[in-house]
Parts: C-alpha cells; structure tokens; sequence
C-alpha cells in the first residue's frame, strides 16, 4: 500500500519536475555556458574547438563578454534605468491598485465578479495589440493629443508630444502591469474576516487607523505577491519602450533582445541576462530579509 | 441616573420588525443580560447599544446623553464578539495593548496595564503568543481582556461562551463574574441559553419576537415568569390551561379541566372566572406511592411512564388517567435502601398549594 502510494507521489511530482528540468534549468544552464563563449562571426557563437586547418579562430572558452559588460559605464547606466523605470512602475500600480483591489474586494459577489471581468478582460486581445493601440491614443494627431494640447495653449503651455517619450513608456508599462498587481491584491484583500474591522472600530480605532493597523499588516503578503510579479516583469520588459519609446529609451531588457537578434552577439547577450537575474535575485532577496525583519520587530513586545 | 438608557428603540429590516419599542435602564456595576431564542433581537439592540447600527427610532443614552450620532469608535464601549475577532497578525500582547495603542498612551503605561490586565484574565506567560496558537478558552480570555483593558462604561458580550465545551463554559461562567465584580464595569450579556443567564446576571430581561416579555433578577423570573413564554423559555415547567374558581387569601382555587381542582397561591390582580395558565415546575411536585396516605391538598393519581437518570436527579414522566402528562424531578440523594420509582408504577402526584402560579397569557 505505501509502496503504491510512493508510486502514486513520484508520478505525480515526477511530470513537472521533468518539465522544470527540461525547460527552465536546461535553458538557464545553456545562457551561463553561452556567456562563457565567443560570439560567432556571423553571428551565433565561435566553435569550441578550432576547426581543422585554421588558425587565428577565436574558440574555446572566454571571459570577454564579462570584461566588456564592466568596460562600459553605458551598461550600468542602462541597469540603473530599467531599475528606475522598474521600481516607479510598480509603485504607481501599487497605489492605484490598492484602492482597486479594495474596492472589489468588499463590494457585492455580482458586481465583484462584474469588475474582475473588467480586470481581466485585456488578456482576452493580443498584448502587441493592446500597445499599438496605445500608439494610436497618444500619436500627436490623435483626439487625445488635440484636446490636451487645446487646453495647454488655453493655460499658455506650449503643445506636447506625447508619443515616443519616457512618459509613454511608463503609461504603458503601468497599463501593462496592473492587473498582475491588482489580482494578487484582490485575493488577499479577499480573505480578510469584516469583522476585525468591526472590533477594531468598536476598540477605537477610527477608519485610517483600521485600515493602517488592521487591513494593511494582514495585506503585506499580497503587496509582496504583487510587487515581485511586477518588478520582474518590469525590468524585463521590451516590447513597450521598443514600440513607445524614443531612440533614447533603451531598456535593459531591450538591450538583451538586441545582442540576440540585430547585434548577433550571443555571449554577451547571455552576460546581460545573467546579471538581470542576479540583479532581480539580490533585490527579491533583501526584500524578503527586511520584509522578515520588519515584521519580527512589529510583533514583539 | 442610569448608566445606559434604552428608550422606545425600534429597528426595521424591511418589513421584519427586529426591535420593536424597546426600553430598558441599566445601571452601573450591573450585569444585565439580553436572553431570547435566536431572532428575537437581541443581538441587533447589541449593536445599536456598541454603535454598529442605528435605531430608526428612540434614543439610547450613555450617562444622560443621547447617543445618536456618536460613531462607534468615539463610544466607551467595548464589544466581546462570539467569534473573538483577535486580529491575527498580532501576538496576545498586541491585541490586548490595541485599545491604548489607538489612545496614544505612553508605551510605559501601555507595558504595565497589559501586563496587570493579562494577570486579571489568568494569561500570565502568553503574552508572546499569536491568536492561532491558543485555545479556545485563552482566545476567548484575550478577547475579554481586550475588551477590558482602557476601562470602557459598558462591556458588551455577545454569546462569548458559545463556542467553549460545557465543562470550560463553566469555568468561564465563574471567571466572568469575578472580573465583573472586581472591576466593577457594566457587563451586557447575549444569550439564549436560560441557564448561562440565570447563572451569570443581576438582572435579565427576556426578549421575544423584538419585543420585552419581562425584565426582573433570576429568582424573581423563574419563581414568577410574567407569561407563559418566560415561564416556558427558562428552565422546565407544567403547563396546563386553568381558570380561577374562588379566591381565598392567600390562595387560589382553579379548575384545570384536564385534571380537577387545585389550589395555589393567590395573585394579585386576579379575578374569579379569569381564564389562563397554572404553571409548575418539574421540582415543586412530589410522587408518592400509590397506597400511602396523602393529606395535601392538590394530589392527582397517575402512571410513571418514563424516567431520565441525570446522576444527581431523575426526571419522571406521569401520566394522569385522562392522559394529561407532567413531568417531576426528583434528586437522586435519598438513602440507597429507598426505593425508587419504575416505569408503569401506579404513583400519586402531590405539590403544597404554596406552590405553582397562575398565568393569565
């Protein structure tokens, strides 16, 4: 029987396992043995091993796509701007989805359903759709752009343009993410007992000070939820400084795209996508520490 | 004047009448409890009197003053929930500290005030713990010294001890009355168990489809229940329809179609020919055997047809010859070589006539 059950486990387990294997540890292994290679010379990577009869092919093993990261400010520069970028994303979804969340969560079961439909409803139209329809809204001959600029030349601020700029880039990254803020809030938000807020209210407490005592500690697990599944979505995006942005707002993750598909440089492609994940894996980690200790030194006495 | 005064209040949920013109007066240092079977409401006067729900008319005064319009947070009363509602997140300490931490006390004062309100509800060496890792009765503890700890007027407590198991519901029982005599706070008490609120009250005010059936002390309710539901709703009673015969101070004589005469005794306010109730309780009624002398008034021959062995009392079911049942308790303390009663025993019932009431509904 406990033989059969064990079977039972294995096969259960064993399937994904398989798969992470396969799909997620195989593909990460292959970027770090990349990021140890020469790029190719058309592209793609340089042999192991010199093929016969040549001399002067770079082959073998390298760790000159590293020296190059660290050689050039301009790599830094960028990290530090997608981690800007990154950060003030997920802040702006977490101040608008919070209320949202709230909002939701505490309304009747049919409207609720109604406004998660609403949430989700995006994902039901292509996500290269959704910011080309951005494209449209902000081009400079849109209907949007006309009224701005109508009543900015009525206050005497001279026309805008909003396509192509920073501020479109981050407008569509805060579009892309919230949902993937506000659904991790809303289930949180969910589970909350009312009644605490009752006897909180009843012990005192006026409603800032229900919400700041009560449903923001019991929320912090959903905030974290939804923070990391921004931020690292954030900081990898490309797609939309690619087709928002200007010449000038170059994202880590557009830099990475780059060197695999126009710049053909494989390792070092490979390099920048290692340090993305060391990056993300450094910052998740220090917020999980703080994130502990902060709440170890809220409960004790 | 009285601590908290309920007059004329009335709550309407559409059509449904919750509360129907209430008034009740409580007084400081009282423990007064609200009893009635479930949706006779005394749980939405709870919450009108913590501050959850407003009446849709009357007034409830705290000290005088009309507390319309003072949102809950403002009132000096504090709720016990039936569900505890311990914030989760919080330690024991935490949660017992909350009400002071919202009243900007010092953390010095906080400090020694949790530590002396923990002592009071027995959690000595808790203090570090988290809710999920107590039981049922220390959560319920907490709740109280939660409730407790900045001294509110009044403590409400709906159904607290609803959830424990009998044997720590009693202990509970015993501790809520010791804290409510030691400090002294005006404790308003939900319950529909007629037995918690003998035990626990000053005073009781029975409550049925919204309305006030009868607002007296323990004794005073179940000796002399007002109507038939009190009498009914606390503790076990014979009911059986009677109507008054002659009036001979002090005492009563009814006829009971069912049964004959009897005689009680006499009630003010009664006349001859008035159609109603005589009510006795299960303890006021003897049995003897069938051959022996009798020379009390009222007794009734009869049939034990079931008895209820409860360790310390039996309760025997008789039936009279016209087939009118009552039921008898008896305690189980009488020297063994006694015998007692069997099923089909041929008995006769007989109670003293300063014993029994007459109920005119």
């Amino acid at each position: 029987m406990i033989k059969e059950k064990n079977i039972v486990r294995w096969l259960l387990s064993g399937v994904p396992l398989l798969f992470l294997l396969l799909f997620f540890i195989a593909p990460s292994l292959i970027i770090v043995f990349t990021s140890f290679r020469f790029p190719g010379e058309f592209g793609g990577l340089a042999p192991l091993i010199a093929p016969m009869g040549t001399v002067d092919v770079e082959h073998g093993l390298t760790l000159e796509a590293y020296q190059f990261f660290f050689s050039d400010t301009l790599y830094v520069r960028v990290f530090i701007k997608s981690l800007q970028v990154a950060v003030v994303t997920t802040l702006i979804c977490l101040i608008m989805s919070y209320p949202l969340a709230l909002l939701i969560a505490r309304s009747k079961e049919r409207l609720r359903n109604i406004m998660l439909l609403l949430v989700v409803l995006p994902f039901a139209s292509n996500f290269l759709i959704r910011i080309y329809a951005w494209v449209i809204i902000l081009d400079p001959e849109s209907v949007l752009s006309y009224f701005i600029n109508l009543i900015l030349n009525l206050v005497g601020i001279s026309p805008v343009i909003f396509l192509f700029s920073p501020f479109a880039v981050l407008l569509g990254m805060v579009y892309v993410h919230l949902p993937f803020m506000i659904l991790p809030l809303y289930i949180n938000l969910e589970k909350h007992d009312p009644i605490l807020l009752d006897a909180a209210q009843d012990l005192g407490a006026s409603h800032w000070k229900c919400f700041w005592y009560i449903t923001w500690p019991l929320s912090i697990s959903g905030v974290s939820s939804g923070i990391v599944l921004v931020f690292i979505s954030a900081l990898g995006m490309f797609a939309v400084p690619d087709i928002l942005g200007g010449t000038g707002d170059i994202l880590i993750g557009n830099l990475i795209k780059d060197q695999f598909i126009s710049t053909r440089d494989w390792p070092f492609g490979a390099v920048l996508s290692i340090m993305l994940a060391l990056t993300i894996l450094l910052i998740i980690g220090l917020g999980a520490y703080f994130l502990r200790r902060l709440r170890k030194r809220n409960y004790a006495t | 004047m009285a601590l908290l005064e309920i007059r004329g209040v009335t709550r309407c949920f559409g059509n449904f009448i919750a509360v129907n013109n209430i008034s009740i007066s409580i007084e400081t240092g009282e423990f007064f409890t609200l009893l009635g079977p479930s949706g006779c409401g005394k749980t939405t006067l709870l919450r009108m009197i913590a501050g959850f729900d407003l009446p849709d008319s009357g007034q409830i005064l705290l000290d005088g003053k009309d507390m319309v319009g003072m949102p809950s947070e403002k009132r000096p009363i504090h709720t016990v929930f039936q569900t505890y509602a311990l914030f989760p997140h919080m330690t024991v300490s935490d949660n017992v500290a909350f009400p002071l931490k919202i009243a900007g006390k010092k953390l010095d004062e906080i400090r020694s005030r949790v530590i002396k309100t923990l002592d009071d509800v027995r959690l000595f060496n808790l203090g570090n713990r988290f809710p999920h890792e107590l039981s049922g009765g220390q959560r319920q503890r907490v709740a109280l010294a939660r409730g407790l700890i900045s001294r509110p007027r009044l403590l409400l407590l709906d159904e607290p001890l609803g959830a424990l198991d009998l044997k720590l519901r009693e202990e509970m029982q015993i501790e809520l009355i010791n804290l409510q005599k030691e400090t002294g706070i005006a404790f308003v008490f939900v319950t529909h168990s007629q037995n918690e609120a003998l035990t626990l009250s000053h005073r009781i005010v029975v409550m049925n489809q919204g309305g006030v059936e009868q607002i007296d002390t323990p004794s005073k309710i179940y000796n002399f229940p007002r109507n038939r539901f009190v009498a009914d709703f606390l503790g076990k009673i014979n009911i059986m329809d009677a109507q008054v015969l002659e009036i001979i101070p002090p005492y009563l004589r009814l006829l009971i179609p069912e049964l004959g005469q009897v005689v009680i005794p006499n009630k003010e306010g009664v006349k001859i020919g008035d159609k109603g109730f005589m009510a006795i309780r299960p303890e006021q009624m003897r049995i003897m055997i069938y051959s022996e002398e009798v020379n009390s008034k009222n007794h009734f021959s009869g049939q034990i047809k079931s008895l209820l062995y409860a360790g310390d009392v039996t309760t025997y079911v008789v039936e009279f010859s016209n087939g009118t049942r009552v039921e008898i308790l008896l305690p189980n303390s009488a020297p063994r070589e006694i015998k007692r009663f069997e099923i089909g025993d041929l008995v006769v019932i007989v109670w003293e006539s300063d014993v029994g009431l007459f109920l005119n509904d």
